[in-house]
C-alpha cells in the first residue's frame, strides 16, 4: 500500500500540493515514485517560468522511463529543490518530504479540483 | 490477464518479487530488484534472463542451406556447423522483417532464434517464402525454454552443470550439453557485451536449470536490464534500431548483409542502396546537458533542420552518460558534429559520437 499524507492535495496525475496562502509546494506521490521505480533523473523548470493547471512543468524519470510532470495548480515557480536534482535517488526515499518545485498560486479557486486524501486513496488502488 | 501468455518460469518471477510488465503478448518480468543493480551484477559478476518468449523455428530438409541463405542477409554456406551467427531477414525493399541468431546443427538443419514479438509474422513470411525449396518449416517456439546467463563469472558457474569443457566452446559456438542428463542447446552468446551462455532446453528442463542456478546466487535479471545492457553493447532490437522501414544498412548492421552471395531477399533493394548513398545513418549521440535521450526524441541540426530521430537512449547505467542510437540524415553523421535533441519543450545541445558504449568482453579465444 502507498502511503497518503492527510494535509496534502492531490491530482489524478499523482502529484500533491501543499498548500500555504498563496504559495504551494508541489511533489510526488508515495504511489508515482513506486510505479516509476527507482528514480534517476528529474528535470525541473527554472524560477520564474509560469504553468498554468495539468500543464507539463517537467519530468520524473526511471532507467527506463520518462514520467511527465502536470502542475496540480496554476502559478509561477518561484522556488527549485536542488537536493532533488542533484539526488534523484530522494524521491523513492520519501517523496513527501522532498518536494520539487515551489510556485506562487495564480487562482487559489483552482485547487477545489484537486483530491483530499480520501478520494485520492481511492484511485490509487 | 486475457491472452497475454506466461513461461514456464512464471510463478517463479512472481515469487522472486518480479515486477511484472507485458512484453510481446508475454507476462514478464521488468526488474526485480532494479534495473541498475541488476545491470551491474552482468557487467561485473553474472545473472540471468528468463527468454523463454523467444521464439525458435526449425528449418530442416535437403535444400536448409540453399533456403537459409535465401532467407538471410548474412551467408551460412560457409559457416562451421556448431556454430551460430547474427542475420537479419529482409522484405524484398530491404526494411527488416526481424533479426535472428541463426544455428547450423548440419548442412540440413538450422534453427532460427527470434524475436517473441515477431515469431508469428517471421514464420509466416518463411513459410510463404519456401516456393521449391525441399524443407521442413517447424515453429518450435512453444517447446523451448530458455535461460541467457550472462557476466564474466557465467562460465565458471555453467560449468558446475555440465560435463563438458565449456572452455572448448568458442564465441557464437554451441553444443549440445547434457544438463541434468537431459540435451540442451547452448551457446557461449548472448544480448549484453558480456561473456554467457544462452540454454535452450524443454520446459521442465529450464525450471530445473532456473532453480539451480538461483541456488548458486546467480542473479535474476528483468528486461529492463536487458535493454539496458544491449544498448550498451550497440546490439539493435527491432522495433527500435530495425523495422520495417529501416534497412540493416541503415541500421549499420553491414557487416551482417553479405551483398556478394548469389540470392537473398532483399538484395536488389540492398545494392541500390549501397550504390546510391544511405538515406539515413546509426549513430551515437551524447547529450551536452544532463537529461535522458529517448526513443521517439527528435534529432535537430544546429540551424534547427530536422535530422532525425532517437532509436534507444539511456542515462547509461556503466558510464553514467546520456547517451542514445540516432538515425540522421547522413550528411550530419561526423564525429563530433553538433545538433540538438527536443526533450519536451527544450532543446538540449548534443554531439555525435561514435557506438562504442562499452569494452565488449567476448570470449573471443586464441
Amino acid at each position: 500500500m502507498s502511503k497518503v499524507l492527510e494535509n496534502l492535495l492531490y491530482a489524478q496525475s499523482h502529484e500533491w500540493a501543499k498548500i500555504d496562502g498563496n504559495v504551494a509546494w508541489i511533489g510526488i506521490s508515495d504511489y508515482a515514485q513506486h510505479a516509476l521505480g527507482s528514480v534517476v533523473f528529474v528535470d525541473l523548470p527554472q524560477v520564474g517560468d509560469e504553468f498554468g493547471a495539468e500543464e507539463e512543468f517537467g519530468a520524473v524519470e526511471s532507467v527506463k522511463a520518462a514520467s511527465e510532470l502536470l502542475m496540480p495548480i496554476g502559478g509561477t515557480v518561484i522556488a527549485v529543490n536542488e537536493a532533488v536534482i542533484n539526488e534523484p535517488e530522494l524521491l523513492n526515499v520519501d517523496p513527501y518530504e522532498h518536494w520539487l518545485v515551489k510556485i506562487e498560486i495564480k487562482d487559489p479557486s483552482e485547487s477545489s479540483q484537486l483530491l483530499n486524501n480520501i478520494d485520492y486513496e481511492k484511485i490509487c488502488k | 490477464m486475457n491472452g497475454i501468455k506466461k513461461t514456464v518460469l512464471h510463478d517463479r518471477h512472481i515469487a522472486l518479487g518480479g515486477m511484472m510488465v507485458e512484453f510481446a503478448g508475454y507476462n514478464m518480468p521488468l526488474y526485480y530488484t532494479n534495473i541498475a543493480a541488476e545491470h551491474h551484477a552482468i557487467r561485473e559478476r553474472v545473472g540471468m534472463f528468463d527468454v523463454s518468449h523467444m521464439g525458435e523455428i526449425r528449418v530442416s530438409g535437403p535444400d536448409a542451406t540453399k533456403f537459409v541463405n535465401h532467407l538471410c542477409t548474412n551467408d551460412f554456406s560457409s559457416l562451421p556447423a556448431g556454430r551460430l551467427n547474427y542475420t537479419l531477414f529482409c522484405y524484398e525493399n530491404g526494411g527488416c522483417v526481424d533479426d535472428s541468431m541463426v544455428y547450423k546443427m548440419s548442412e540440413d538443419e538450422y534453427f532460427l532464434v527470434v524475436n517473441a514479438s515477431n515469431v508469428n509474422k517471421d514464420f509466416d513470411w518463411i513459410c510463404s517464402n519456401k516456393g521449391e525449396f525441399d524443407v521442413e518449416i517447424e515453429n518450435q517456439s512453444d517447446f523451448y525454454g530458455q535461460i541467457a546467463l550472462q557476466g564474466p563469472q557465467a562460465e565458471e558457474m555453467f560449468q558446475q552443470m555440465v560435463q563438458e569443457d565449456l572452455s572448448k566452446i568458442p564465441f557464437l559456438g554451441f553444443s549440445k550439453l547434457i544438463v541434468f542428463g537431459r540435451e540442451t542447446i547452448s551457446s557461449r552468446s548472448g544480448y549484453t557485451g558480456e561473456d554467457g551462455f544462452e540454454i535452450y532446453a524443454e520446459n521442465a528442463l529450464i525450471e530445473e536449470i532456473w532453480d539451480h542456478l538461483v541456488k548458486m546466487v546467480v542473479v535474476p535479471c528483468g528486461l529492463g536490464c536487458r535493454d539496458t545492457l544491449r544498448f550498451e553493447a550497440a546490439l539493435p532490437l527491432y522495433g527500435h534500431e530495425i523495422d520495417s522501414t529501416i534497412s540493416p544498412l541503415e541500421a549499420g548492421l553491414g557487416f551482417a548483409v553479405k551483398l556478394d552471395k548469389v540470392d537473398f531477399i532483399g538484395k536488389d533493394a540492398l545494392v541500390s542502396q549501397k550504390q546510391n548513398g544511405l538515406p539515413r545513418k546509426m549513430v551515437g549521440i551524447e547529450l551536452i546537458e544532463k537529461n535522458i535521450p529517448r526513443q521517439g526524441y527528435v534529432v535537430y541540426s544546429q540551424n534547427e533542420q530536422e535530422i532525425g530521430i532517437i532509436t534507444t537512449g539511456y542515462l547509461s547505467p556503466s558510464s553514467g552518460l546520456p547517451i542514445a542510437n540516432a538515425l540522421i540524415m547522413p550528411e550530419f553523421s561526423k564525429m563530433g558534429t553538433q545538433v540538438f535533441v527536443q526533450i519536451r519543450k527544450k532543446m538540449i545541445p548534443a554531439k555525435i559520437r561514435d557506438r562504442k558504449f562499452i569494452q565488449k568482453k567476448y570470449k573471443k579465444g586464441e
